[in-house]
Formats: C-alpha cells, structure tokens, sequence
C-alpha cells in the first residue's frame, strides 16, 4: 500500500476541510431565510432557520435511538443459522 | 401488433426463447425484447381490450389508461436496465426467470380484473422466488421459500377477497373498492402484503438482499409496485392509509441506520419510500395520487440504479457489508458518482428525480390538513437522506480505507447505471416533461424559492449532522451482525411455540400411551394366554387324541344308553 498513489482525501487535513467547509455551506443556507417571504403550507415552518433544525435535531434523535434499539435488536449473523 | 394482444406476451414468449439462443444473439435477443414490449405499449389507445369471459363474469387482459401507461412504461424502462446489467451473466435461469418476472409484472399492471392480476401476481412470485434461488446459497434458498410462502399468501388473499367482492359487488372488475365489508379487508391484506404495510413487511428486507448482484436490481423494481399499483386502483382516498403510510415510512429507518449490509439498508429505504407513495394514496387528491405514482416511477429508476452501484461492489468485491468496506471510490470511482447520483436523488435534492415527486405528496399532506403526518414524513425524508444518501457512499466508498482494491464495473454494468443516473437527472431537471405523463393534470411547480431553500436547509444540515456525530465518534460504527425485526416471529417465535406444542404433545402421548399400554398388555396377556400359539385353545392336537377322546365319548354314551 506503501507505494500506492496518495489521494487527496487520504490527508486528514483536507478531510477536516471538507468538515469546517461543510459548517459554512450549512450556515450559508440559512442567509435566504432573513429575506425571503415564504409560503407554507403549514404555520411554523415559516419560522426562520426550521427545517435547518428540524433536519439537524431529526437526524440526531435518529442516530441515538436507533443505536440505543441496537441492546435489544442485535444478534450475531448467524442468530438464524445456529 | 393490436392493443388486443397483451403486451406482456412479447416478454413471456421471448423468456421461452431464451435458452435456445446464444452468445451475441442472446444478448442482442435480451436487450430488443424490452425495447419491443415498449414500442407496442407506445401504439396503445386508451381503452379496455382483450377481453374474456370466464364463469359469467367478463374479464379484460389489457385496461390501458395514464396510470397503467406510466407503470408500464417505467417497468420496462427498468427491464431494460436490467438486461443492460445483467449481460455478463452466462446463468439461463437468470435471464428467464428475470424476462418471466418483467412479463407477469406488465401483465398485472394492464389486467382489468381480479382473475387476471391474481394470475399474473402467482407467476411473478415463482419467477422473483427463482431469481432469488439463482444466487445458489443455502440462506438464499430459505430466504427464496420464505418470500414464495408470503406471495403465494397475498395472492391466495387477492383471490378469495376477488371473489368474495364478486358476491358483494357483482363484479370481478380491479377498480374503486374502499374500506367497508370482509370483502375489502381481505384485498387490502392481499395488496398490504405486496406494498410491505408494518408487520406485513419483513419479506422484502429478508429476501431481497440474498439474491444475486444481478437479481436484486429486478426484484427491487417489480413486486412492491404491483402493489402500489393496485392500491392506487382499489383504495385511492382511504384514511386508513395515511397512517400506516407515515408508519411505513418511518420505523425502516431506525433499522437501515444499525444494518450493516448495505443491500438490506437499501431494501429498509425501500420501505421507508413506500411509505410516502401509500400516504399519498390515502390523501387520495389529483395531486397527491400524481405524486404517488410519480414517486413509485422514480423511486424504480433510483432504486435500481442504488441497487446497481452496490451490486456492482458485490459482484467485484464479494460483500456488500458496511463493515468489510471503505475506499472504495480509489478502484470503482465510476462506480462511486453513479451511487452519489441514486443517492442525492433519493435525498430529494433539488436538481434529482426525487426532489419533483415526493413533494408533490408531501404538499397534498400539509394541504389537507395533516400536520403531525407530515412532519412525520418530513423526519422520514431526512433519515432517508441520513441512512441511503450519505450511510450507502460513505461506508462502500469512502469511510476509513478498508485496503481492498478491485477493478472498476464491468463495462455493460457501468452503462446501466450511466442510464439510469440520466434518467434520475432528467426527471429532476425538467419535471414540465415529465409531469406530462402523470394521470390527471398536473398544476405543480416544484422549483419555488421557498421550497428549494427549505428542501436544501432540511438536507444540508441532516448532512452536518451526520458529520457532526461521525467526527465526535457518537455515530454507532458498522457490526458484523443481523437485527431482530418482525421476522423473528416466525424465523424463531413460531418454530420454537410449535416445538414446545409438540414436545408437550409427545410428552401427553407418552403418559397416555403408557397408562394405555398397560391396560392393553394385561387384556392383551390374558388373550394371549387363551389364544396365543401356546393357548389352550390355539394348540394343535394329534388326530389320534382327537380320535381317542372320540371313542372314549361313544363308549361313555353307549354305557348310559344300556344302563
């Protein structure tokens, strides 16, 4: 592997970049919401910045309860074969 | 050809001409047999052709309206596909059961009636059953009768709910029926068990994922949208559906998160998609039903090209286990772009098919009213971009290099996908086109300001989400391992109650056999005794006793007689 040819994304530094560049570009969507009238069909999500939060805290409630549903739910692969 | 000449004919003939063609002119043979079911089903006229009459009732092969049209046409889009990706493969089986499966799904979807449809249903549940027993394994084979014993239920269901709504209603036709009478509840069961309703589902996260790299691409474009299809026919409007829809469409992802082959987390987004096209069904408006049907079109081609990318690692690497995978994108870069196109079309990122369809049913859902319905498909929709979009690339593709290098797709393999990503492009960037082929008129515009900034706020920041617990090691890392879901009750519920049913059944015979014996040995003693071939009454006497006992009884009588 030693003399393989390095990619750009084998450097951790280019990879935090991607991560810090990530943070911007999120952080960027959120600029229309200060100026553009929006129509909804439902009340609150005209509120500034929802679905930005709603997709952050969704994904995160997603991701803990799913691996907490792990304790109970997880077997060896092969639980059926055995 | 007339439209009196089904159109699925020209797939089920060709599959039987299929094992006497070879080499280049199989391949030719596979690939012009799709593009001529097409060509026939682009000369049809609205209208109900074909038709039969069987016991008294009227039966009709072809119905051919915007609904059945624009199932037919993506089902051979995806037949075509298909036979695109699967051109390397030397297996018979494959190509036939593969053709049989396309044919019995076009068939299905022009059937009028209920007759036809339950026939056309039973011969793709064998064919899809085949295709999933062609990857030759012991755990496909259980897998493959599992999901045989499912289909052949929801058809068995299908034909007794058919005819119980002919005594109902009179009639055999496949059109409006609504939730009310036995009759009802038995045919939606039938079409649940198709469209993977909760609890009714596990058949397609169990099956799908153990067939062939090929197989899997075909399976999952077909049966679940037969279902759709005749959900869409039969209970457009039903409140029921609006509910077990948002279900479906949200307890796949707890699971696709946790699962570690990457074939069976796409089979949960399957599910979770699904989801969608049955809430839609339910809201049951001219545009919620559009986006329903617009979404099961292009959740096939987006599924299939998903499924493509990771059977196309599977084919090169021998796994598909989010565990055993990672840098990939350094051997399969071509590869890797297609799969980030399935997936940001699946994400519904603006500019991708699926952008233009869900929301169609998730503005019908916020339209009539269904707050909680809709931020539950809203969370579905993220987690969808959360488990397919990001969770499939980066753990096959990028992730932590897992030192395994292989050659890129083969060449038919990678213009498979290269077709289907167009498509997913296409439908995503010029939606007016598109929205021509939906069934009633389409007065929708997708590209607002408002909706695509909302659409990528929702997106984008699931996206930092994900980062944000991968950086700080929260994300749970992929395991060797398998999930319990609802096919634990009778993988291993149902086997181990009858197993305890029947020891305790043996264990009462037994006792009862004991008591019962020793009765009948001390009956069957005393008989024995008597009887037996030592028995007094069984033994063989000389003749010459017989005959001296004889004399005796004569000598006795003479001497009574003279005394």
């Amino acid at each position: 592997m030693d003399d393989e040819k390095q990619y750009w994304l084998d450097r951790p530094a280019n990879v935090r970049r991607i991560y810090l560049g990530l943070w911007l570009f999120a952080l960027a969507w959120l600029l229309p919401d200060f100026f553009l009238h929006k129509h909804e069909d439902v009340d609150f999500a005209a509120w500034l910045g929802f679905y930005a939060a709603y997709g952050f805290f969704a994904c995160v409630a997603l991701v803990l309860t799913a691996k907490a549903l792990r304790r109970v739910l997880m077997r060896p692969e092969d639980y059926y074969e055995r | 050809m007339s439209a009196e000449f089904p159109s699925a004919l020209i797939l089920l003939i060709g599959a039987a001409v299929v094992p006497f063609v070879r080499g280049r002119a199989r391949a030719a043979f596979l690939l012009l047999l799709p593009v001529l079911a097409f060509l026939h089903v682009l000369t049809l006229p609205h209208g109900e052709y074909g038709r039969y009459m069987l016991a008294g009732h009227e039966l009709v092969a072809m119905r051919v309206d915007g609904v059945s049209l624009l199932f037919a046409y993506v089902f051979l889009i995806a037949t075509f596909l298909c036979a695109i990706y699967a051109l390397h493969v030397k297996d018979k089986l494959q190509h036939v059961a593969a053709l049989v499966y396309a044919g019995s799904a076009l068939g299905a979807i022009f059937a009028g009636d209920f007759i036809t449809v339950f026939v056309y249903w039973e011969i793709s549940a064998v064919a899809a059953a085949s295709l999933i027993w062609a990857a030759r394994t012991e755990r496909a084979f259980r897998a493959g009768m599992r999901y045989l014993v499912v289909q052949l239920t929801s058809g068995m269901l299908l034909l007794i709910g058919a005819l119980l709504h002919a005594g109902e209603a009179g009639t055999l036709q496949a059109g409006y029926i609504g939730l009310g009478g036995l009759a009802s509840y038995v045919i939606l069961a039938a079409i649940g068990i198709k469209c993977a309703f909760p609890l009714l589902h596990n058949w397609l996260e169990d099956a799908y994922p153990e067939s062939t790299p090929t197989g899997t691409v075909l399976l999952s474009a077909f049966t679940t949208k037969l279902g759709i299809y005749m959900l869409a026919r039969t209970f457009p409007g039903t409140e029921a559906l609006i509910w077990i829809g948002a279900a479906m469409a949200a307890f796949p992802i707890f699971y696709a998160v946790i699962e570690n082959d990457l074939r069976r987390v796409l089979a949960y987004s399957l599910n979770n998609q699904l989801g969608f096209m049955v809430v839609g069904i339910g809201v049951g408006t001219e545009l919620a039903l559009n986006g329903a049907v617009a979404h099961a079109f292009a959740d096939i081609l987006f599924k299939s090209l998903l499924f493509m990318a990771m059977g196309a690692v599977l084919f090169r690497v021998g796994t598909v286990k989010g565990s055993e995978l990672g840098g990939l994108y350094k051997s399969m870069p071509w590869t890797t772009g297609f799969c980030i196109v399935g997936a940001a079309s699946i994400s519904a990122f603006p500019l991708f098919s699926g952008f233009v369809t869900k929301s169609m049913v998730m503005t019908a859902v916020a339209g009539e009213g269904h707050v909680g319905v809709w931020l539950v498909l809203l969370f579905a929709s993220a987690g969808v971009f959360h488990h397919a979009g990001i969770k499939i690339p980066y753990f096959a593709f990028f992730a932590h290099d897992s030192g395994k290098r292989c050659e890129e797709a083969p060449r038919n393999m990678l213009a498979a996908m290269a077709i289907a990503a167009a498509l997913c492009i296409a439908i995503g960037s010029l939606p007016s086109v598109f929205y021509q082929l939906l069934p009633y008129a389409a007065d929708y515009e997708p590209y607002t300001a408002s909706h695509v900034v909302d659409q990528m706020q929702l997106l984008v920041f699931s996206a930092l989400a994900f980062a944000v617990l991968m950086r700080t090691g929260v994300y749970p890392p992929e395991l060797r391992s398998i999930n319990l879901d609802f096919d634990w009750t009778y993988r291993r519920l149902a086997p181990r109650i009858s197993a305890g049913v029947a020891y305790m059944l043996s264990a009462a015979l037994r006792t009862g056999s004991a008591c019962a014996s020793s009765a009948g040995r001390h009956v069957a003693g005393r008989v024995f005794r008597h009887r037996g071939p030592a028995g007094v009454l069984a033994r063989t006497w000389p003749t010459g006793s017989m005959a001296l006992w004889l004399m005796l009884m004569l000598l006795a009588y003479l001497l009574l007689y003279y005394l």
